[in-house]
């Protein structure tokens, strides 16, 4: 990608992105304070949010949850339409954030395909049930409001959710959640109050305990080759996402993702984690010697998710990612977006970038300067599971990465090559396990601690 | 990234939880801060199919020791037995010694050690809920238990690992 290609989104962010994100922060402070204190100054904030989406169609709906909100007790159905329009706002944010970065970088993104899915009318499962009145409980009260007690109570739950497949990625989110909310308690002493994020978090769980429609899967062959990986964890999950492009027989090449996760605790951490997803060999060899991967009837969603199963997958040859990086990149087509994913924190476009200088200010300890415009690097989203670190991207003269959005565009590094002599490192080098001596050294020693709480569970869990 | 307090508040992914330390497990599998106290699993050093409970309130300090068959440890006398400080201690390496004093709430000088947190307790000893901590323990090494998953679980976006050093 070309510093022209860079510039106009570093510029100004699209018409509406600024009025809307303030909305969104004033949604954010009421459920802050907790929905159970209305006040006058505080209903003028819900009347922006309705009037914010007056002639869409959520306008009536929310409306009328708010008019329930304000004069009677508080159900889970107008919280979740409350969820609904705060996700519509943060929706219509991704899409103006999105098209600018497509066109920028001159892509036309496809449409999402006009499937409807039925939403599942069964009557939701007891721990789905309990999931909603802990969420109803954290907007009634505020984040001030909660203490262990409160937190607590969605322990039961998430260890039933975690169990079933089909609501294991809601009981993921909460036990995320959880975590956080229990690690800051008491809330009214803390510094600072992570707000954005906290609201995001529990509109994604009221969103997703409201019922969530799933996509169904189609299939795909081809070549995949890999561009680079983002390692995504919490407490009880590593996930491994691979961001790459498929070959198929025609036409150009087409970005789709891997992903695979595991469940750990929060004692298993750095390259150990890796030894989690050895079931994943074909992947893992791919990441760690930089081939592609022959994909036979692999399935995939229509947003470009593959749904990886080795049983679809071959090793294939040597496939240098910047290679593909250079060469494919910039003819690929980028897959289309479900509508529920549409929020900033979503945004992940693939870019490749080179000759720029890189710097550094108060907020950015790195950033990339391309020409006349600067790009920060984000590079506290680097793994400890991985050899790439910041220094080595202050080093570098070339960088795959993916460009995000977190109040303003970001890049996340994935692989660099280094000034001096070209070295490429990337943040998937280790997937077969370290090759530094000392980091060898600390993943023999970590990798103990999962033989360890293996042994322990096989003593304890079967007796 | 160096966020303003105004700026954390207006991000979407953002460290929350303190980072762990990686710490040898064999000795005491388990410590947590959770439920308003300090409390982990501790092995037993004879019988390889023992372990003991251990937990230590916040801000009371009272604290207790008992074998996971709810018997009373022998060593637990009016100060912490071997086990529950064998338990501060690596709490401290897992969570920092700060992190522990101001949890518990303990008066301790500002860098010491997990001794100077055993010395600052204040409370007695006093048998606790043994099960509860256990079950904890035992759901812990559940997750070790649960299938992976090959969803593209959307969510994750915002638990990107911000673990580089
Ligand atoms: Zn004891």
């Amino acid at each position: 990608m070309q510093p022209a290609a860079i510039a106009p989104l570093l510029n100004e962010p699209p018409a509406g992105v600024t009025e809307t994100v303030t909305l969104i922060g004033d949604f954010d402070e009421y459920l802050t304070q907790g929905f159970a204190r209305p006040d006058a100054r505080r209903a003028d904030v819900l009347d922006g949010v309705v009037a914010g989406l007056a002639g869409t169609p959520l306008g009536r709906p929310v409306a009328e949850a708010v008019a329930k909100l304000t004069s009677g007790p508080i159900g889970f159905e107008q919280l979740s339409v409350l969820a609904g329009a705060r996700a519509a706002l943060w929706g219509a944010v991704h899409d103006a954030l999105s098209a600018q970065a497509d066109e920028a970088a001159g892509r036309r993104r496809p449409d999402w395909p006009d499937i409807t899915v039925a939403h599942s009318a069964d009557t939701p499962i007891s721990a789905v049930t309990a999931a909603r009145s802990w969420l109803n409980d954290l907007a009634v009260l505020g984040w001030n409001g909660l203490d262990h007690e409160v937190v607590s109570a969605v322990n039961q739950p998430v260890e039933t959710l975690l169990a079933s497949p089909e609501h294991r990625r809601l009981g993921l989110l909460l036990d995320g959640f959880a975590a956080e909310l229990r690690a800051c308690l008491p809330i009214a002493t803390l510094e600072r109050i992570p707000t954005r994020r906290w609201a995001d978090l529990w509109t994604r769980a009221v969103l997703l305990a409201s019922g969530h429609p799933a996509a169904e899967a189609g299939t795909v062959t081809g070549r995949f080759l890999p561009l680079g990986t983002e390692i995504l964890e919490h407490g009880t999950v590593f996930q491994v996402r691979v961001h790459g492009l498929l070959e198929t027989k025609d036409g150009p090449p087409i970005q789709v993702r891997a992903s695979v996760a595991a469940s750990k605790v929060d004692t298993i951490l750095g390259p150990a984690c890796w030894r989690l997803l050895s079931a994943h060999g074909v992947l893992l060899t791919a990441l760690a010697e930089h081939r592609a991967v022959t994909l036979t009837d692999m399935p995939i969603l229509p947003g470009g998710e593959l749904l990886w199963d080795e049983d679809h997958a071959a090793i294939g040859d040597e496939a240098d990612p910047f290679a593909t990086a250079r060469v494919r990149l910039a003819e690929s087509v980028p897959a289309a977006v479900p509508p529920l994913e549409r929020h900033p924190v979503a945004l992940a476009h693939p870019v490749f970038l080179e000759g720029y200088k890189v710097g550094g200010d108060e907020r950015h300890p790195v950033v990339f300067e391309l020409g006349d415009v600067s790009l920060p690097v984000a590079v506290d989203r680097l793994p400890d599971s991985g050899p790439l670190n910041g220094k080595l991207v202050s080093g570098s003269a070339a960088c795959i990465g993916l460009l995000r959005w977190d109040g303003e565009w970001l890049l996340q590094p994935l692989a660099v090559l280094a000034k001096r002599k070209g070295t490429a490192v990337h943040t998937g080098d280790w997937a077969k396990g370290p090759t530094d001596p000392k980091a060898q050294k600390a993943e023999a020693k970590a990798a103990e601690s999962v033989n360890v709480l293996r042994e322990r569970a096989g003593r304890l869990l079967r007796k | 990234m160096n966020p303003e307090p105004d700026e954390f508040s207006r991000r979407s992914v953002t460290r929350v939880v303190p980072p762990v330390n990686p710490r040898k497990l064999a000795k005491v599998p388990f410590v947590e801060l959770a439920d308003g106290r300090l409390q982990g699993v501790v092995s037993s050093g004879s019988d390889i199919a023992r372990v003991y409970v251990s937990s230590i309130v916040a801000d009371s300090h009272e604290f207790s020791c008992s074998t996971n068959n709810n018997r009373p440890c022998g060593g637990l006398g009016s100060r912490p037995c071997k086990h529950l400080q064998s338990m501060v201690a690596e709490a401290v390496v897992q969570y920092g010694y700060a992190r522990v004093v101001r949890f518990l709430r303990v008066e301790a000088p500002a860098d010491g050690t997990a001794t100077d947190i055993v010395h600052g307790l204040k409370g007695g000893p006093r048998r606790a809920q043994v099960a509860e901590v256990f079950t904890r323990f035992l759901r812990h090494l559940a997750y070790l238990e649960q299938p992976g998953t090959n969803e593209p679980l959307p969510d994750m976006q915002w638990f990107p690992a911000m673990g580089a050093r």
